[in-house]
């Protein structure tokens, strides 16, 4: 590894890529890509979630062989045919997804992928790992078992597999994901020690202020095509707001205006439409209990619930819509009691739960698209006669809805864990916005989405209470509650310690109230 | 009834389980391969079965035990190619295979041998022992441990060749990684299908083995269904030791005693309906599995074809 200078100007491309296309059914997920990757630079990938990041990895990395144009590496046209052959050529890529054997130990997994016949060469090993991780500021275990190491340990681990095998390239694919603040930014410092060595980094990711602060060079894609591209030189003459005003410009098209605000009126004389008094849930061993919980819903109003993940806001969610016992108080809809009802009752009245967890509990991944718009009504008139599935019903519903609100889905027969994260919760908000809903409980809506999908669910959200509806918002990102509400309640400890109004000193109130002081 | 608590009864039985055993560990050790690197392999029983089969034909027509197991091991193979062919590299279901060649092995090794020797189940001399000195002086435990045919000292070295296999060496790592994480496999440059397919093969071999030694030298002839559930009580083996060769070696042994007292209280004459006695290394599962099923930690990605790529 040569340890030059940082200066990319007149460096020629280790890997570019000319005109490359790949197609899977129903989908182009890249259309003719010209990239260029160079030695001492942060190249950054930057698109929404389906943008064909991915399959662009894919395709460098040997796991994937574009249909149509080339892949240069080294000036020459050379197909990438295997992960091996990527490898040898010095590419070494960190998956999204760990890709490291949990139940060996770190050296094991360092040591994975050398010849069978051979011993491992522990001691060769070691010797490297100290010689790389000194020159980076590492510290690694390699003895401990890889499952017992957190994620970004985990991340550090698959970065230093690349150094060991001698990677000219390293292609991290959306790393900060699953990072915390600290552990990206420790990422940050360590890709450009990394380039300062004179490697080439492709960094793939969706958000913005991550490109513009590791970045030398970004590429933005979207839909599978690049729309553009922010070289060095012009990187470095922009400040790191007008390169995201930039970037903005090159993903949507337009400036990023707040969506247009709904004329919505919440009727202050009007009943309101859910009356939480009261409401209780005992502590279980990995979840804090509820207490003293009471809060009303006008018609047309959304209220948020804001705090610090895991004070009890998934509790709540699933006590409301019936999916957890609860020990005391009531709930009333429509001034109804409900609080003795069942999941499928409470639905049945109006009250819809979005869920967080949208590929666990909110949908069937295995099942086609058609079928998870209606899992909550399965069995029930028009879908289902007598038992029997109506499958025409069904499609024409389903086409419907996906047109609508705007799923992306190759076909209504598409399994839906194969759709992105965004698509999935619009087939979520199809079903529970469906027909007779009344009070909506959303719970982290834009959780992981990229910015078009958050944009669209929070502009569906307010939709959703201009037509009168009453909404309970449940969220960890204080921004979108204080863009979007009427009233913030606070949860902390499975308590809620207080309700301000959402006006200009909101968010210092909710701060307060978030870190334990009065409002 | 004297006669169950002496000396010779004692060493008889002993010796029985032995033999008893080893086509149980040779099937252990080979289902454990298979599992270690994410290929639940139903079909060993098919697989012993044309071991037994060919292993006995081999052994008969050449007179040389050896050639047997080389046969029997090749019979095995034959039938582990099919698997790794469907399983491994078309990546059909491992479990339907794995039965329908289990199944099919049955009925083919059958018939081939009614075809071969009509009703006629002509036998094989007794296998020479290879006796081992000085232990196999020592009382009861000599003569029913050190006074075995070569192949089965062998079986017992190979679980410490294994367990070195697994713990030290580069494919060792390749199969737990192929079972846990095959993803990783991938991308650390190493073939999936390859590794799976050597695995698979050499399971092959060691149940095909194992079905030579249970027609050649526990029996001393071949008859249909002549492996009896040897093959699924591999499984059980494989599963239970938690990827270690050596509690396979125990385990196995455990059954061969119980398969060998259910000979023994025959022909003890003990006063239990034969029935009742020949249910006893099933209940001994059954026992087994109660006690230590919850302690079975299988691997990832056991019984997941491998596709490139596929989420």
């Amino acid at each position: 590894m040569s340890s030059s200078s940082s200066s990319s100007v007149g460096r020629r491309d280790i890997v570019a890529l000319e005109g490359v296309t790949k197609r899977f059914p129903g989908i182009v997920a890249n259309d003719s890509i010209d990239l260029s990757i160079r030695p001492g630079e942060v190249h950054v990938l930057l698109g929404e979630n389906g943008a064909g990041k991915s399959t662009l990895i894919g395709m460098l990395s040997g796991l994937q062989q574009p249909d149509e144009g080339r892949i240069l590496v080294d000036g020459k046209p050379l197909p990438i045919t295997s992960p091996r052959h990527a490898l040898a050529l010095g590419i070494g890529t960190v998956f999204q997804h760990m890709m490291l054997v949990p139940t060996l130990t770190v050296a094991e997994n360092l040591l994975l992928g050398g010849p069978w016949w051979q011993r491992p060469k522990t001691e060769e090993l070691a010797a490297r790992v100290a010689e790389i991780t000194r020159s980076l500021g590492l510290t690694v275990k390699l003895h401990a078992k890889v499952a017992e190491l957190s994620l970004g340990e985990q991340q550090q681990v698959e970065i230093l597999r690349a150094m060991v095998r001698n990677s000219r390239l390293l292609i991290l694919d959306e790393s900060t994901s699953m990072l915390t603040p600290k552990g990206i930014d420790e990422l940050g410092a360590l890709m450009r020690r990394l380039v300062e060595q004179g490697l080439a980094i492709v960094f793939i990711t969706h958000k913005l202020k991550e490109a513009a602060a590791f970045g030398d060079r970004i590429s933005v894609l979207k839909l599978g095509r690049k729309v553009g591209e922010i070289p060095p030189e012009r990187f470095r003459a922009l400040g790191e707001q007008e390169i995201i005003s930039e970037i903005v410009e090159l993903m949507f098209g337009k400036q990023k205006d707040d969506p247009e605000a709904v004329e919505r009126a919440v009727r202050a004389d009007a009943a309101p439409l859910l009356q939480v008094t009261d409401l209780a849930v005992a502590p279980t061993d990995n979840a804090p209990g509820l207490s003293s919980i009471s809060f009303d819903i006008l018609p047309g109003e959304i209220l948020g619930i804001a705090g610090i993940d895991g004070n009890g806001q998934k509790q709540l969610a699933e006590a409301l819509a019936g999916q957890r016992a609860t020990t005391g108080g009531s709930v009333r809809l429509e001034g109804a009691a409900i609080e003795a009802l069942s999941v499928g009752e409470r639905r049945q009245r109006g009250l819809r739960y979005l869920t967080d967890d949208r590929l666990g509990e909110g949908t069937v991944g295995t099942f086609p698209v058609s079928i998870n718009f209606f899992l909550k009504q399965v069995g029930a008139a028009p879908f289902w006669r007598n038992g029997v599935e109506q499958r025409a019903e069904i499609d024409k519903r389903a086409a419907q809805l996906v047109r609508d609100y705007d799923v992306r889905t190759p076909s209504l027969k598409t399994p839906v864990a194969r759709l992105s994260g965004g698509n999935i919760q619009k087939v979520l908000l199809a079903r529970e916005l469906a027909e007779g809903a009344k009070v909506v409980i959303f719970n982290k809506p834009t959780y992981g989405l990229d910015l078009a999908n958050t944009l669209a669910s929070r502009q569906r959200i307010r939709d959703t209470a201009a037509r009168g509806l009453a909404v309970l918002l449940i969220s960890t990102d204080l921004e979108e509650l204080l863009s979007m509400c009427d009233r913030i309640a606070v949860i902390a400890n499975g308590a809620l310690v207080g309700t301000v109004e959402n006006t200009d000193d909101a968010r210092t109130k909710v701060g307060r109230l978030m870190i334990g002081l009065a409002a | 009834m004297t006669g169950l608590f002496s000396e010779v009864f004692l060493s008889a039985l002993l010796f029985g389980a032995v033999t008893a055993a080893i086509p149980l560990l040779l099937a252990g050790l080979g289902e454990q391969m298979s599992e270690k690197a994410g290929v639940l392999n139903i079909g060993i029983e098919g697989m012993m079965l044309a071991g037994a089969y060919l292993g006995f034909v081999g052994a008969f027509y050449s007179g040389s035990l050896w050639l047997g197991f080389l046969t029997g091991a090749a019979g095995g193979v034959a039938v582990a190619l099919i698997m790794a062919l469907l399983c491994v590299r078309i990546g059909l279901n491992q479990i339907v295979i794995g039965i329908a060649l289990t199944l099919g092995l049955e009925g083919l090794t059958a018939l081939l041998h009614h075809f071969q020797f009509s009703r006629s189940y002509p036998r094989l001399p007794a296998a020479d022992a290879t006796v081992i000195p000085l232990l196999s002086d020592i009382p009861v435990i000599g003569p029913a441990f050190f006074k075995h045919h070569l192949i089965v000292y062998l079986a017992v070295a190979l679980v410490f060749a294994m367990s070195y296999l697994y713990r030290r060496t580069q494919l060792g790592l390749n199969l737990q990684a192929a079972g846990d994480k095959p993803a990783a496999l991938d991308v650390a440059g190493i073939d999936v299908i390859r590794t799976r397919t050597i695995a698979v093969l050499t399971t092959g071999a060691l149940a095909g083995l194992g079905g030579a030694y249970l027609a050649n030298v526990g029996a001393g002839l071949f008859i249909p269904f002549i492996t009896n559930g040897a093959g699924f009580l591999g499984i059980v083996l494989a599963m239970l030791a938690r990827g270690r060769p050596i509690w396979v070696l125990f385990g196995a042994l455990l059954f061969g005693v119980c398969l060998s007292l259910t000979t023994a209280m025959q022909v003890a004459g003990i006063n239990i309906p034969t029935d009742v006695i020949q249910m006893l290394p099933f209940l001994a599962v059954m026992i087994m599995l109660v006690l230590f099923g919850r302690r079975a930690s299988l691997p990832a990605a056991l019984g997941i074809p491998y596709e490139r790529g596929a989420r």
